[in-house]
């Protein structure tokens, strides 16, 4: 019960909050430009092109109009089509999404195995050249542009050693289509071969994302850690003589990751911004591929449409952040 | 076997601090005898807080320091044992705690049962006799575990062991903080201002249960706290701090009716009453950072002379078990 | 505020976020007499293409032949521009935005917080993306897409902090006293936030800087021959395997920069937020 007048109750506040982002995205397509059509239409089309794209898109009605048409044929699925590809652009986004969602899903997991240990050993030492190390260290992370990074480690890695393939997601062909997940599917399929294959073109990546990510998951355990630590209810589980083990590794830890788990969809929407230029280094068939060739070529709709679909993922993602939170927060009641 | 179980002499310990180093307990000596409710009495940052953690030697490793003096319990030298046996033979097996601060002891994200089922897997009594298999001892421990929540007059046992601390009301969690400590049958509780932070109404119902079940048990306990009326209620005997010393120890009887050090009796004084209304004490508690020299209260003592400026005042015996540390005690003020 | 600097000179990271900042502020102002070949933003020198770091060309070489250096001089100019005018205006449209939201307790605040969360429930690179995207590449352009994605995140902080310090004792005897709204807000709420604005804007400038970059990278910052740093980068993915300098330096430039601004943010949270200084007072 208690569950679900909270998914309720975050549920209410995710439409307004996408219809916000809606609106958003309409003032700065239609509202900004001074003759959207012209945008749409892209740089080499003809005065009499543009007239046609204004009147098909009703330019000349009311913004409000406007706005509710817009939002009508988002609903519908419906943001254009691509000059780049031709086709649909909502087609091409959801064809790029298993890709996106796989590294992100993927560097979050790596990112949260390796930042919450160090955030606990940075709490635990505190004040220790450790702590300070790893202090500079996460600072250090999150002031490296991904793109340079992700540049660098394919110099070094693709370009000098060889060790790792430049781009793409595998060579050739991907698995047969299951879930769009090249590792999930390759599993399924039992083929070992491009499971590996996979996982190499996934290293670089991976590593380039998790950097940032990774930052921020060690400083947050590392403060939630020294908050619990600093807790009376430390002092007490102390002067009752429970096992120092115990106290840490069960109740100061938990106590630290719900604040860390808060936390996750500010990590994930670093990781999706990131993508956006990671994915173009690293050729990685997603999203941000698609984004930068959209920017690159003027391509108007394609650039909207990922805004939007980016946008409606963080939202989401943050919604289901807050519901997991309420529900492993027993004190959360809303 | 002899009737003092611990006994505290000469202990010195001090804080680092942003002004300085303070003298937060200055050459201190304290005897409990068994079975006795042993009431430590003084203004907040006198010293209490500090005395009662370093006899469960909890002190932050960081910031204080033991001067000087020695703690003896039973055959235990509490200061020169390392921290594993103190938290694996003393702490929550001999030695419990009440917290002041009920509301903050419990760990928020655990369920009551789950903290006092940890606490019984490692302070159990049964642990001692070692009979019984894992599965007799944790089946006898759930019994002994609601016979003693019953005992503490909590409604419904079961369900609360189902409840997160949040769940139940402040005056319910002192009365589990008392089982929790009585739960290990250990021979002396320490209660830190264990009332402080209740209503009125709810501060005698838990001192009646502490005072009960302590005395039933033959638990001996120092109850700290800054309610020279709840010490009347509950003590067998007193010991009146004074900025880090302390002044007088005192049958309880004999203490109310001849109170021997002038700052015991300014603190009788200040206790409000229909023909006084209420008297404070003139001057400040003295920094700690550099305390006056000789005995500490002398810049607010009427009756302070040469000697008391220079020279810490020795334990005079006033009466049979009534000593004060003052160089002019009142004779007979009563 | 001795104190504050005591403590901060004490922070030997804060320090060294300080001397990084430093160096970006004199590269800026000296570009013209410190670097080497200062006509070389505008001038080409096809003849000298890609030539590898050495006497002549400190840090080597660019596709047109110009000189690194020099160009990453007058790039830091550029940088700075962006980054404090963006983070200027954003903490203009944010503070009152959260002060006024925060003193008021209304509609109005309540409305004015829901439309900050929405644009934070949006990574800020996409907003900005799309905005910049819109009004096409230019400097000007660059400053108003960061600066329109940024703000929410002084409003929400001033908002919060407002409300909280709203109940404290001397606002409130500022408020019983008869003083104006406007005369409680300036001078005795925000001097006492100030310290969390400057902290947050510390680390915005290391945010706000990376983001630019990456505008620039993208094809959205100001357009060539400008020395940004992040297009700097984009134009050298072609001549990678051989020429790794024309990449490497320009993204060591946004690192140092950005890292000192997050060492100085860090370290001034430290010094400043209380939440800390509390830790350090020991029990008596």
């Amino acid at each position: 019960m208690k569950t679900f007048v909270l998914v309720v109750n975050r549920l209410a506040w995710f439409v307004p909050t996408l219809l916000g982002l809606l609106a958003i995205v309409f003032f700065i397509s239609h509202v900004i430009p001074a003759d959207p059509a012209a945008f749409v239409a892209g740089e080499n089309a003809t005065p009499e092109t543009v007239a046609a794209i204004r009147a098909r898109l009703g330019l000349d009605q009311p913004l409000y109009v406007q706005f509710w048409r817009y939002i009508l044929s988002i609903l519908d699925g419906d943001m254009g089509r691509s000059i780049y590809t031709g086709r649909p652009v909502v087609e091409d986004l959801l064809s790029r999404l298993p890709a996106t969602l796989e590294l992100t899903l993927v560097t979050v997991l790596v990112s949260i195995a390796v930042g919450v240990p160090l955030g606990v050993v940075a709490a635990l030492r505190r004040n220790s050249w450790l702590d300070h190390g790893l202090r500079v260290v996460t600072i250090a992370g999150l002031a490296i542009a991904s793109f340079w990074f992700a540049i660098l480690l394919q110099l070094l890695f693709s370009m000098r050693l060889g060790w790792t393939p430049l781009g793409g997601r595998v060579e050739g062909w991907g698995p047969e289509q299951i879930t769009g997940f090249y590792l999930i599917d390759a599993l399924i399929l039992q083929d070992h071969e491009i499971l590996l294959d996979a996982l190499q073109h996934m290293i670089l990546p991976v590593v380039t994302l998790a950097v940032p990510a990774t930052a921020t998951i060690v400083r947050f355990t590392r403060a939630g850690m020294l908050n619990a630590l600093q807790s009376n209810y430390v002092l007490y589980e102390t002067a009752m003589g429970y096992p120092r083990r115990l106290v840490i590794w069960k109740y100061v830890l938990r106590n630290a990751l719900i604040g860390t788990v808060t936390q996750i969809g500010l990590i994930f929407g670093i990781l999706l911004a990131g993508a956006v230029v990671v994915e173009a280094v690293f050729d990685w068939p997603g999203l941000g591929t698609f984004a930068v060739n959209s920017i690159l070529s003027s391509d108007y709709n394609a650039v909207m449409g990922f805004t939007v679909i980016v946008g409606t993922m963080f939202i989401v993602v943050n919604l289901v952040v807050d519901i997991l939170h309420g529900m492993i927060d027993p004190r959360e009641v809303r | 076997m002899t009737s003092d179980l611990i006994t505290v002499r000469g202990l010195k310990v001090s804080f680092a601090s942003d002004a300085g180093i303070a003298r937060v307990l200055d050459g201190v000596d304290l005897t409990i005898r068994r079975g006795e409710i042993m009431g430590l009495v003084g203004e907040s940052g006198c010293g209490k807080t500090t005395l009662a953690r370093a006899i469960l030697g909890i002190l932050p490793a960081n910031a204080a320091r033991i001067e000087a003096g020695q703690i003896r319990f039973e055959e235990h030298d509490i200061l020169d044992l390392d921290e594993a046996s103190l938290a694996t033979q003393l702490r929550g097996r001999q030695i419990a705690y009440i917290p002041q601060d009920p509301f903050t002891a419990f760990n928020p994200v655990f369920t009551i049962g789950t903290q006092i089922d940890d606490l019984m897997r490692f302070k159990s009594p049964l642990l001692r006799e070692g009979r019984l298999s894992a599965r007799e001892r944790r089946r006898a421990d759930r019994l002994r575990v609601l016979e003693m929540l019953r005992l503490v007059q909590l409604p419904d046992p079961e369900g609360v062991l189902r409840k997160y601390p949040h769940e139940v009301s402040g005056g319910q969690r002192q009365r589990l903080m008392i089982a929790m400590a009585l739960l290990p049958q250990p021979k002396l509780v320490i209660a830190d201002e264990p009332t402080t932070a209740l209503d009125v109404t709810v501060q005698a119902q838990i001192l009646t249960v502490l005072k009960r079940l302590a005395r039933d048990r033959g638990v001996a306990v120092l109850f700290t706290t800054h309610d020279l009326g709840t010490a009347y209620e509950i003590c067998d005997r007193i010991t009146v701090m004074y900025a880090g010393q302390e002044v007088e120890e005192a049958p309880v009887a004999d203490f109310f009716a001849r109170p021997s050090h002038p700052y015991t009796r300014k603190l009788l004084d200040s206790l409000p009453s229909s023909e006084n209304g209420i008297r404070g004490i003139t001057g400040e508690i003295p920094r700690l950072v550099d305390p006056p020299p000789g005995c500490r209260f002398h810049p607010r003592c009427e009756r302070a002379t040469e000697e008391c400026r220079t020279t810490r005042p020795p334990t005079h015996a006033v009466a049979v078990a009534h000593d004060v540390r003052c160089h002019h005690p009142l004779q007979d003020s009563a | 505020m001795r104190r504050i600097l005591r403590k901060l000179a004490e922070d030997r990271a804060a320090l060294f976020g300080l001397v990084l900042i430093g160096l970006l502020v004199l590269a800026a102002i000296l570009a013209p007499w410190l670097s080497t070949h200062p006509g070389d933003v505008t001038e080409f020198h096809t003849a000298q293409r890609l030539t590898a770091p050495g006497a002549e060309n400190w840090l080597g070489t660019d596709r047109m032949g110009s000189d690194i250096y020099s160009r990453l001089l007058y790039g830091a100019r550029i940088t700075i521009t962006i980054a404090v005018t963006a983070i200027a205006v954003a903490v203009a449209i944010g503070v009152p935005i959260g002060l006024v939201a925060g003193y008021y307790q209304g509609i109005g605040s309540e409305l004015l917080m829901r439309v900050s969360d929405i644009f934070l429930a949006v990574p800020q690179i996409v907003l900005a993306i799309a905005i910049a995207q819109t009004l096409g590449p230019s400097i000007e352009n660059v400053i108003l897409a960061l600066s329109a994605t940024y703000w929410p995140f002084w409003a929400r902080l001033v908002y919060a902090e407002t409300r909280s310090c709203k109940n404290e004792p001397f606002v409130e005897a500022a408020i019983a006293l008869g003083c104006s709204p406007w005369r409680v807000m300036v001078l005795h709420i925000l001097p006492s936030i100030s310290s969390s604005i400057i902290v947050r804007t510390t680390i915005g400038m290391g945010g706000t800087i990376l983001t630019a970059a990456t505008l620039g990278f993208l094809g959205l910052g100001p357009p060539p021959p400008t020395p940004e740093w992040g297009r700097t980068i984009a134009e050298a993915r072609e001549f990678l395997p051989m020429a790794w300098w024309y990449a490497a330096f320009p993204g060591l430039a946004i690192f140092l920069v950005v890292m000192g601004f997050n060492l100085l943010g860090d370290g001034l949270r430290d010094v400043l937020d209380p939440r800390l200084r509390r830790a350090a007072r020991h029990d008596k």
